[in-house]
């Protein structure tokens, strides 16, 4: 232990690095909500996508040995579990987020289900870039040993941002997620682009899922997920439905979340499980200061059922 | 939509085309909301229509624009009929129209708001090529207005504009205008129609104006063609026509009620309400709300003018106990107030909020409960009520609602089932019942039809001259000219500026208004 040990720098470089691993999730959920809210409609039940899309994508690789064919089926199941609460809120007099919970409770039971015989196989686990093969220090080797799928992350963040406003397709659910009576006078049909919002929000949660069943922790059981669905939906509000946001605020999550884990391995041993609350303390406080009686809430779609 | 096959030539974008409407009926079952109107309305030339709430004008406007399909008759454009099914076909004729209410998408640029509503937008859009297009199109657009701001930021007077250039933008070169000035200022107005007034001149636009108002029916259409319950009562040119003929065509043989006149203001009377270095946030939370002194004396009304969104929203729910603040004090008859339901009832303070219906009511409860919100908790001498005296309510409100003239079913229909008009006199039956000290009022008149207006105006007079201090705020200049004894003017929050009626010039109101003081 003596040439490894960095001492209480492992505090701040355990932080980094869990940042950057138990971010990746969030970042895929908040993404996909964020495209789901910008057309005006919330999906609650990214919770249950995720799970289900964890469970497909396992059950997947272990079947056919590749990783990369789990995380596509898991897209798919993903994008139909969206297509499914899309489809159902097309319907008048049909709450939104009554349906997210509801199919959040489908897709968790679901998953459970159909996931039983899975517990005890090994899937092979999704591929990582060492970044840190320049260091001799084992800590900062596995500190930047870095998956892929944060990578493509960050990528889709940036074009998401972009798409948002440079392509006819991100205008268009600006349009109908800021007033239905506009997209309809344009001659879009509101429903069908909320649809195919739902359908891709729901698909890239589901990578979400694949990402906590095929590489952290990378592996399956009925405790995969700590919520990370549903803080995901805090976390677009705390970001202002701004993909960047998004992956910022994801970042900072995952910061929190390893800060527990990071100051029992320098060995406090005492109270370190109140750390392991610090991502849920710190979304209550972000809420409550960015939130006001008085004011509007800035950024918001205007066709969102919590905004009007 | 390429594929159609037309039997009339399309027209030049840029160049003004004309409409003529034959016999143009339209029945809703057995009830004619459209009974042979014909109107001609050549190319080039700026065209009124006059009309009361229901009246048809927005029937005839949508029979035009195709929302609907007439029952019979038909429309030329340029002298050649043509089938107009949906809005889509008006617009390949050059048809368009600007809706009172905004359509622009708020949380969009101009920009991007005038690029996405074209039919064909490229899937990647190439900004730099398109932002120069619109600079060259805006060019020859005598409108200037910032494209590159969120909608939402623009004021009222520029998002009007911009309806416009959308249309413009498209290609269109008719357009309906419905009531296009009622969320400006006068001097908004007047640039805007003297703009589109000019466009008209030169013959690159046809426009035909839904409106209100006589003055600017007067002052930029050449023609106006008045309705009433669905028919053409009157056509004509603007010049061979007075205001009061105009007037007595829209509404019929109708009596209208009379404002009483006005007793002057006693020197000695007391002032009600006291509202003195008040500061709160407001709705977005950028900006603050600080009125240094307001106050309104016992039978006198305070007309507060500006334009919509300037704070008066907030200055009402400061009032109404909505609102928190966070220094100042509002006083009423002396004491403090914080618009608690005792301090509401010792001193006699009564509200009318806009929009009443969603502000003043319970929507699903009938007329008579509705009737009873500020004294159904009360026994007749007085004392908390325990139980509800329903027969009592009923009993108040039938006299309430034949006192008001409210023309409802029954006292236990739903109020949302009343019209407009019906629901703001009984909200006024309810709030002007017993002793009023205070009476703060939010657009009484909005929307309503001639006969309510005065029937609303000559209640609250009546209030006033018995002694009731009125507080009214309204984005109608007409009517805070035509009641108030004194006008302040609110602009960003702030009270800018007061005169007293008879001093009161409306140049300088709306300069006021406008921001310049």
């Amino acid at each position: 232990m003596e040439d490894t040990g960095i001492g209480l720098w492992g505090v701040p470089l355990a932080i980094f690095a869990g940042a950057i691993r138990v971010s990746t999730p969030f970042i895929f959920v908040s993404l996909g909500e964020t495209i789901t809210e910008r057309s005006g409609r919330i999906n609650l039940g990214l919770e249950g996508t995720l799970v289900f899309g964890a469970m497909t994508a396992y059950a997947v690789a272990v079947m056919t040995g590749s990783p990369t064919l789990g995380v596509l089926a898991a897209m798919a199941t993903g994008a139909m579990f969206g297509t499914i609460h899309g489809w159902i809120c097309k319907w008048p007099k049909v709450n939104d987020i009554a349906i997210g919970i509801a199919m959040m409770q489908f897709g968790l039971g679901l998953a459970f289900f159909l996931g039983k015989s899975f517990i005890q196989p090994v899937a092979p686990k999704l591929p990582s870039i060492p970044l840190g093969s320049w260091s001799a220090v084992p800590q900062v080797q596995a500190a930047l040993n870095i998956n892929v799928l944060f990578f493509i992350g960050a990528a889709l963040a940036l074009f998401l941002w972009w798409a948002f406003k440079n392509t006819r397709v991100g205008l268009i659910l600006r349009v109908v997620g800021d007033s239905t009576d506009a997209a309809r006078a344009m001659g879009i049909s509101p429903d069908r682009v909320r649809l195919l919002a739902t359908a891709a929000g729901g698909s890239l949660a589901a990578i979400g899922g694949a990402y906590l069943s095929l590489y952290y922790p990378g592996s399956w059981n009925e405790g995969i997920s700590s919520g990370q669905g549903l803080m995901a939906v805090a976390l677009v509000i705390f970001a202002r439905w701004n993909p960047i946001g998004c992956f910022l605020a994801a970042l900072l999550f995952g910061g929190a979340g390893a800060l527990g884990p990071a100051l029992q391995s320098v060995g406090v041993t005492q109270g370190y499980y109140l750390f392991y609350a610090a991502p849920y303390v710190l979304t209550l406080i972000i809420l409550i200061a960015t939130s006001s009686p008085t004011r509007a809430l800035a950024g918001a779609p205007g066709a969102l059922s919590l905004t009007k | 939509m390429n594929n159609i096959v037309r039997d009339t030539p399309l027209p030049q974008a840029g160049k003004a085309v004309g409409i003529e409407t034959l016999g143009m009926t339209m029945r809703f079952g057995s009830f004619t909301a459209l009974d042979n109107v014909s109107i001609r309305v050549p190319a080039g030339s700026f065209h009124a229509l006059l009309g009361e709430n229901g009246a048809g004008k927005s029937t005839l406007v949508k029979c035009i624009m195709g929302f609907y399909h007439a029952t019979s008759g038909s429309l030329s454009v340029d002298g050649r009929e043509v089938s107009v099914a949906s809005p889509k076909d008006a617009a390949t004729y050059g048809l368009g129209m600007v809706y009172q209410h905004f359509t622009l998408v708020p949380s969009l640029t101009g920009a991007e708001n005038l690029v996405i509503s074209r039919t064909a937008v490229p899937s990647v859009i190439n900004w730099a090529k398109e932002r120069k297009d619109l600079a060259a199109f805006m060019e020859r657009m005598p409108f200037q207005i910032p494209l590159e701001r969120p909608v939402s930021e623009l004021a009222a007077g520029e998002k009007q504009k911009l309806e416009i250039v959308k249309q413009l933008y498209l290609g269109r070169s008719f357009l309906v205008l419905d009531e296009p000035t009622s969320v400006l200022t006068p001097a908004e107005a007047d640039e805007m129609l003297g703009i589109v007034r000019g466009m008209t001149e030169r013959g690159e636009l046809t426009v035909l104006m839904i409106s209100h108002k006589f003055h600017e029916v007067t002052k930029f259409a050449d023609a106006v063609s008045i309705l009433r319950r669905g028919k053409l009562v009157g056509t004509g040119k603007v010049g061979e026509l007075s205001t009061a003929e105009m007037a007595a065509m829209m509404i019929g043989d109708v009596k209208l009620a009379e404002l009483d006149s006005r007793l002057p203001v006693a020197e000695e009377a007391k002032s009600v309400l006291k509202v003195e270095q008040v500061k709160a946030p407001d709705r977005s939370g950028l900006k603050t709300i600080e009125i240094d002194s307001l106050t309104v004396r016992s039978g006198e009304i305070v007309g507060i003018a500006g334009i919509s969104g300037n704070g008066q929203k907030e200055l009402t729910e400061i009032l109404a106990g909505q609102r928190p603040t966070d220094r100042g004090t509002v006083t009423v008859n002396g004491e403090s107030y914080g618009a608690t339901r005792p301090e509401t009832r010792r001193n006699n303070v009564r509200f009318i909020p806009e929009e009443p219906l969603q502000n003043a009511c319970a929507p699903k409860m009938t007329v008579s409960e509705n009737l009873a919100f500020r004294t159904f908790d009360l026994k007749s001498d007085g004392k908390d009520a325990i139980w509800l005296n329903k027969g009592e309510m009923k009993k108040r409100a039938s006299s309430l609602i034949s006192d008001f003239k409210v023309k409802t079913a029954s006292s236990s229909s739903p109020i949302a089932a009343l019209s407009g008009g019906n629901v703001q006199r009984a909200v006024l039956a309810r709030e002007l019942t017993g002793d009023v000290d205070l009476l703060i009022v939010s657009n009484p008149c909005f929307g309503l039809d001639f006969s309510a207006v005065a029937e609303i105006r000559a209640r609250i007079m009546r209030a006033r001259n018995s002694g009731t201090a009125v507080l009214l705020l309204s984005e109608d200049l007409d009517e805070l000219l035509e009641m108030s004894d004194r006008i302040m003017v609110i602009s960003e929050g702030r009270l800018v500026y007061e005169t007293p009626i008879r001093a009161a010039d409306i140049g300088v109101i709306g300069a006021h208004m406008a921001g310049h003081h």
